[in-house]
């Protein structure tokens, strides 16, 4: 991008200002440490200069937003036409509250729906199975069929609002009743938009939410991909995540290149069921985290959406440019997030939301302050959505597309990240791809260790946490009352599923539920009968069950 | 390590209770408390309190360390406790830690969890904790 003659001169001129101007002043002014590193420990640097990025070529590392390589930007105008969708992730005690909740969002100026399910429903449990004892509405809204579906939809218009939901192992049945509440509706099902989660591999070495072993879990992924490939164009099949990666405690490359990883594992075996890349691709999306380091994080959203475009064409030579597309959703990082001072959180989310807007992100979830003390009350949700709104509309930052282009920090950390991970695509590559990766536990291991490190650091005050390690208080103040979920939240849960389990078609039940089956046993793509089960209103635990009789459980492996 | 000095290590099994599946709290308390000399058992995700009173007695534990972040710790909290009794193991020395909020402390220190350590607790406090206060001292 430089002319040679004035690079020549520029490294001259630095070398003279490393020579004489820095010591002169380091000699007075000693810097305050003598490593400067990023939250993934790649080294920073004093200074930036055109040299750290004298390889930069304009056109094929950068080129123009909304067209390939997209380091820019996936749109043409970005925020300047519409700006992300804020999507606040919530979910809690019955289907009535959790509407209550959405309705309150949308009507403060949310966007777009994300839903938390509780931790039965997560793991293809009934709330009134032994496993959900306790469990219930606690971490996230109960869903067991599709009453619960129903009612935690209502009066929101499935054709205008979109609709994420944080499932994996259940996805599919999820998705089914969500198709059959728009049914219900009668919104055509082409017009149902919104996202599932539905990434099971990484829940075998970061969120660790498990229902089936690897592979019987991969093919159901992959049932939902192929799925609405055919019959739901505008649902987002699935959402490759690096979110948990990062939280399950490893770093920003670490993050990047395992969910990269995955997303391979993802097309290459939707490649096996006979579909083209160019049919599917366009709709796989993703999910990141946004942590402290502003620029690591920005370095890395940028990286993504140019690594993955490269992948796209050079790996599995896609031809429709929205093939090459990344869309991401993000996430405000919720293990930076202290118990101490907890209002100093809501400064940590402002800097971290501002990363991911930086950074181009499509849709955004800012965290609650009180979220290492509960789920979000109403009042601290609120300020994490205003904080959205505030950087939309008040900071400037949504003017101009991806203002930090140029930066020759950014650029150079930008590269720097997408080599990093592509010597980690590499190292996974060889051992075999993702699932020989997660068998051998090399992925939990790595993520173990840099959690591990990253603690060390805060203990031995190598790392400054403000509040935790450093200008701590002999008292928290917690200015907002904490969110419980009361016990009689169980028993009103149970009750309602007692009587959806009276007043069905049992018939209809147990025909749907063996046929379901038999689509199993003969590896058939089971969304189709899954939508009919659940629109006889089985439950997500007697198809769950069904499943498990087939496919098996799955059994951590421990690694520590 | 001589047949003396390994029965002399403190004998801790980490245990998650609950359906929820965060255990970057728990494998770090593993393995600070391992490398702090201890003899640590990690039970892995989603122990039943059946589960984990086994684990304790086959492993003849002298400290049990529980972490749940799911928010059902006052149903799974008091029923581990329970059984430990039944099977004799009074002696034990019980901490949890995770998202637990304060108001439920007293209520689970009165049925013998001796400690509760939330978010940002230092690992060297946790050792400190566990030698001073484990059945088998140091």
């Amino acid at each position: 991008m430089f002319d040679e003659r004035k690079l020549t001169e520029l490294k001259k001129a630095r070398q003279k200002w490393e020579k004489t101007t820095v010591p002169n002043w380091v000699g007075r002014h000693p810097e305050r440490k003598n490593d400067f590193s990023t939250v993934s420990g790649i080294p920073v640097k004093r200074l930036y200069t055109p040299e750290d990025v004298e390889d930069l070529d304009y056109l094929k590392d950068l080129g123009f937003p909304g067209e390939a390589p997209f380091t820019r930007g996936l749109h043409a105008t970005m925020y300047r036409g519409r700006l992300w969708t804020m999507r606040m992730f919530s979910g809690f005690a019955t289907a009535e509250q959790t509407n209550q909740r959405f309705k309150y969002l949308l009507k403060e100026g949310e966007t777009g729906l994300s839903v938390a399910f509780d931790y039965p429903t997560i793991m293809g449990y009934d709330s009134d199975q032994a496993m959900s004892v306790g469990e219930v509405g606690q971490c996230g809204v109960a869903v067991s069929n599709l009453k619960d579906m129903e009612i935690l939809l209502n009066g929101i218009p499935l054709d205008r609002v979109s609709t994420s939901m944080t499932i994996n192992g259940p996805a599919a049945m999820l998705l089914a009743m969500y198709v059959a509440v728009g049914d219900k509706q009668h919104v055509p099902r082409e017009k149902l938009s919104g996202t599932t989660q539905n990434d099971n591999l990484k829940e075998f070495f970061a969120q660790k939410l498990c229902i089936f072993p690897p592979t019987p879990a991969l093919k159901m992924s992959v049932d939902l991909i192929e799925y609405c490939a055919r019959h739901l164009p505008n649902w987002n099949p699935i959402s490759i995540s690096g979110y948990h990666i990062r939280e399950a405690g490893s770093n920003a490359v670490q993050e990047l290149a395992f969910t990269l990883a995955d997303g391979i594992a993802y097309v290459e075996s939707t490649l096996e069921r006979g579909l083209k890349v160019d049919d599917f691709a366009n709709r796989l999306s993703f999910f990141f985290a946004a942590h402290n380091n502003i620029f690591e994080e920005i370095a890395k959203f940028r990286a993504a959406r140019r690594l993955w475009a490269r992948i796209m064409t050079e790996r599995f030579k896609a031809k429709n440019p929205r093939s090459m597309w990344m869309r991401m959703h993000v996430q405000t990082s919720g293990c930076t997030l202290t118990a101490q001072q907890p209002v100093n959180n809501a400064i940590r989310v402002a800097f971290q939301a501002l990363a991911a807007v930086l950074g181009g992100t499509q849709s955004l979830h800012t965290n609650s302050f009180d979220e290492a003390l509960c789920l979000p009350s109403e009042e601290a949700v609120t300020v994490a959505l205003r904080t959205q709104q505030i950087i939309a509309n008040e900071s400037g930052v949504a003017n101009t597309i991806d203002p930090l282009a140029g930066s020759f920090y950014v650029e150079a950390l930008t590269n720097e990240m997408e080599e990093r991970a592509m010597k980690y695509i590499d190292r996974i590559d060889n051992i075999g791809g993702i699932i020989p990766a997660i068998e051998k536990g090399f992925l939990q291991k790595e993520i173990a260790d840099s959690a591990y490190k990253y603690q060390k650091e805060i203990e031995r005050r190598e790392r400054t946490i403000v509040g935790l390690n450093d200008y701590e208080v002999e008292e928290d103040w917690v200015p907002i009352e904490l969110l419980r979920i009361p016990p009689h939240v169980e028993k009103e849960q149970l009750a309602r599923l007692q009587r959806v389990r009276r007043e069905r078609n049992q018939r209809k039940v147990k025909e749907m539920l063996d046929k379901l089956h038999a689509d199993a046993d003969k590896n058939k793509n089971l969304m189709p009968t899954i939508i009919e089960a659940a629109k006889a209103y089985a439950t997500l635990g007697e198809i769950t069950d069904v499943l498990r009789s087939v496919f098996g459980e799955y059994r951590e492996l421990i690694i520590v | 390590m001589s047949k003396k000095e390994k029965e002399s290590k403190i004998r801790v099994v980490i245990a998650k209770p609950g359906l929820d599946s965060h255990d970057r709290g728990a494998k770090i308390v593993a393995r600070a408390l391992r490398d702090a000399g201890m003899e640590v058992i990690y039970t892995g995700l989603r122990q039943t309190p059946e589960q984990i009173v086994e684990t304790a007695l086959q492993e003849d534990v002298d400290v049990i360390g529980l972490s749940i972040l799911s928010g059902a710790h006052m149903t799974l909290f008091p029923r581990t406790m329970e059984l430990l009794k039944k099977k004799g193991l009074n002696d034990v020395l019980v901490f949890a830690g995770g998202i637990i909020p304060q108001e439920d402390i007293p209520a689970l220190k009165k049925i013998g969890i001796r400690e509760v350590f939330g978010p940002g607790t230092p690992t060297s406090t946790l050792v400190e904790f566990v030698k001073k206060n484990s059945p088998k001292r140091k």
